[in-house]
């Protein structure tokens, strides 16, 4: 298969995106938003996933079946929670 | 037949048991023929192990006052039965045993897309056999096989941690045999091999790898969790600490449930295998069992929640989850139907992998039914936690996938060792299998109806005489299952020559030679015909002169 280059300047761009999310999750920690903060902590986490799977872990530039593999991971994942939480939210 | 003169040259030829010799060329080889033989070997020992833990607790039942063995070392017992059983010995029983070798062969490929892999999956499996191993010898663990949180994280006095920790490595080879076969199945078919040509033991271990990959990691990290509480009293499950208990029945279950797939798909592959051959008969509805194997794997995500019925789930999830376990029955009976439907008016044979076939047929029919029983929330209420939760998942998973186990082996034992088996004897043990099975398990049932709870060293006396014949039958069980033992190892020395197509089949590991060259195939085979076309195929007919002559004994010369 043949590899994609990455530039080292996207390298660098994404890390400094996640460093000032690090940042952003540390901020919203120290105001009270109620049930909020943690919904903002999970988001922001999510989404530093998001970032380091597609770009440093190079599933932007995998084949189509590389990238169905992690959606099927993140719909088992659904799975779990939607069923668990059918029973958390229904007592 | 022009193949004749040659076949006593083949049969000097260079194979995979021949190839090299000593300890190295086997823990060291890269074959997945190899690599199958050796898993044969770790999980032959396991089910050993974990018979003698069925035997202890089956003598102990023998009266109703428990005389053999405390209270506490029958807690010790069902939970390594069901620890060593489950894990050690069901889950990778087929896949990698019989998955392992048939696979690459069935596809018509040279060894599995990741040969380094399978060697080092079988390493870990056995590195995690070694601890479970470690921790019975050392006292042995008492929480039950399911772990249930807080007894198993706060109050049990018992190896839990280490235990844990056995089954945790052990599950990262199930998850690389998995992902191996997955691969495998996806880019190393032979051209030719599409996918609606491939054969259904195929179909149904690419659901199974489904669930290993995607089930498995959950299990690892909940049983993780319980080990974090255990050592360092992070509060996750244990209500005094603000966790919740029945979260971890949620994630157990979330792969425990499926794991039950992961024992009975691969066996109802073999089944498929069997009916089909031993009826020389195309498949009926071949679409729609491939197409039921995937389903199952699938929708057994989605039915957990029926083993926590009376822990304190919510009404609504009670509901949901009952009515998801009831969908999960329509793929397993639409198999039943097609092998029904298969073996409707084609020339049955009753050869021994024919017996159980048919065995799991029946012995499945029984464990699938009963468990509808179970989905029902009303009836649940009644037998939760008692015998009759025990008569089932054994009917499943013995009755199921071990007969399934034992079928596939010698259907493919010829293939495996190059040599028959004594065909006599070996229906004679599948006979004895079967009416031990039913006398060990079906009074269980009855017991379960009446009452008894599962998991008591001692009963109340008016249930002797359905335990005693329980214990009966577990011992013609035990010996229905040395039997086999013997005569396989046997027929590896004295056996007949069994040539490259026995029954004979039409799939590709057929084409081979008993046993296989290292390669598999001298040629890459090209497929052009559909699978399982038994009526199109008259140079196929049971029994085949080799089966006939050396196995089945002088019969009447036909044509
Ligand atoms: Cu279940």
């Amino acid at each position: 298969m043949p590899e994609h280059i990455v530039s080292r300047k996207l390298y660098f761009l994404i890390c400094g995106i996640l460093l000032s999310l690090t940042l952003l999750t540390w901020g919203v920690a120290l105001i009270n938003l109620g049930r909020w903060n943690i919904v903002l902590a999970l988001a922001i986490a999510f989404s530093k996933a998001t970032l380091v799977a597609l770009f440093f872990m190079h599933l932007r530039y995998s084949p189509r079946r590389t990238q169905l593999t992690l959606v099927a991971g993140l719909f088992w994942l659904g799975i779990l929670l939607l069923l668990t939480m059918s029973d958390y939210l229904t007592r | 037949m022009s193949t004749a003169p040659t076949a006593e040259v083949v049969r000097r030829e260079e194979n995979y048991l021949n190839v090299s010799y000593g300890i190295r060329s086997w823990l060291l080889t890269t074959d997945h023929k190899r690599i199958a033989l050796l898993y044969l070997a770790s999980v032959t020992v396991f089910f050993f192990l974990g018979g003698v833990f069925a035997v202890l607790i089956r003598l102990n039942l023998f009266t109703p006052t428990g005389d053999l063995v405390s209270a506490a070392t029958y807690n010790k017992l069902f939970t390594m039965h069901g620890v060593v059983m489950i894990f050690f010995f069901l889950i990778p029983s087929i896949p990698a045993v019989l998955g392992n070798f048939l696979i690459p062969l069935m596809i018509g490929a040279k060894d599995l897309a990741f040969p380094r892999l399978n060697l080092a999956s079988w390493y870990l499996f056995n590195m995690g056999g070694l601890i479970v191993l470690y921790s019975i010898l050392s006292g042995g663990i008492d929480t039950g096989w399911t772990f249930y949180t807080p007894f198993s994280s706060v109050y049990s006095n018992t190896h839990v941690v280490s235990t844990i920790f056995g089954i945790f490595i052990a599950g990262f080879s199930s998850i690389l045999t998995g992902l191996n076969f997955i691969v495998t199945i996806h880019t190393m078919r032979a051209p030719g091999m599409t996918w609606f040509r491939l054969p259904l033991f195929v179909w149904t271990h690419y659901a199974t790898s489904l669930i290993f990959v995607l089930g498995t990691p959950v299990i690892a990290i909940t049983l993780a969790l319980v080990a974090a509480e255990r050592l360092f009293h992070l509060g996750i499950f244990n209500p005094a600490l603000g966790g919740d208990p029945l979260l971890f029945q949620h994630l157990f279950w979330f792969y425990s449930h499926p794991a039950v797939y992961i024992m009975v798909l691969p066996a109802m592959g073999v089944t498929t295998e069997l009916i089909t051959t031993f009826a020389r008969k195309k498949l009926f509805g071949y679409s729609f069992v491939a197409a039921a194997s995937l389903a199952i794997a699938v929708i057994g995500f989605l039915v957990w929640g029926h083993h926590m019925f009376v822990a304190g789930q919510s009404a609504y999830a009670a509901m949901i989850f009952s009515l998801l376990s009831y969908l999960v029955a329509i793929p397993s009976a639409v198999k039943v139907f097609n092998w029904t439907a298969t073996l409707y008016k084609g020339s049955v044979s009753w050869a021994t992998p024919m017996l159980y076939g048919l065995g799991f047929i029946g012995l499945f029919v029984m464990g699938g039914l009963t468990g509808l029983f179970l989905a029902a929330l009303g009836v649940d209420v009644h037998v939760h936690d008692t015998y009759f939760v025990v008569a089932h998942f054994h009917y499943i998973m013995v009755g199921g996938a071990v007969m399934g186990y034992l079928g596939g082996l010698h259907y493919w034992w010829p293939k495996i060792s190059g040599r028959l088996y004594p065909e006599a004897l070996a229906r004679f043990a599948a006979i004895v299998l079967f009416i031990g099975f039913n006398l060990t398990f079906f009074p269980q049932f009855i017991l379960g109806y009446l009452g008894m709870p599962r998991r008591y060293h001692a009963y109340p006396p008016e249930f002797q005489v359905l335990n005693v014949l329980s214990t009966a039958g577990a011992s013609i069980l035990a010996i229905g299952y040395l039997l086999p033992m013997a005569y396989f190892i046997w027929s590896m020395r004295y056996g007949p020559a069994a040539g490259p197509n026995p029954w004979p089949a039409t799939g590709l590991e057929w084409l081979t030679p008993s046993p296989p060259p290292p390669h598999n195939f001298d040629e890459t085979p090209t497929v052009t015909w559909e699978p399982y076309d038994f009526p199109n195929r008259p140079d196929l007919k049971y029994p085949s002169p080799v089966v006939a002559v050396r196995q089945l004994g002088p019969t009447p010369q036909e044509e």
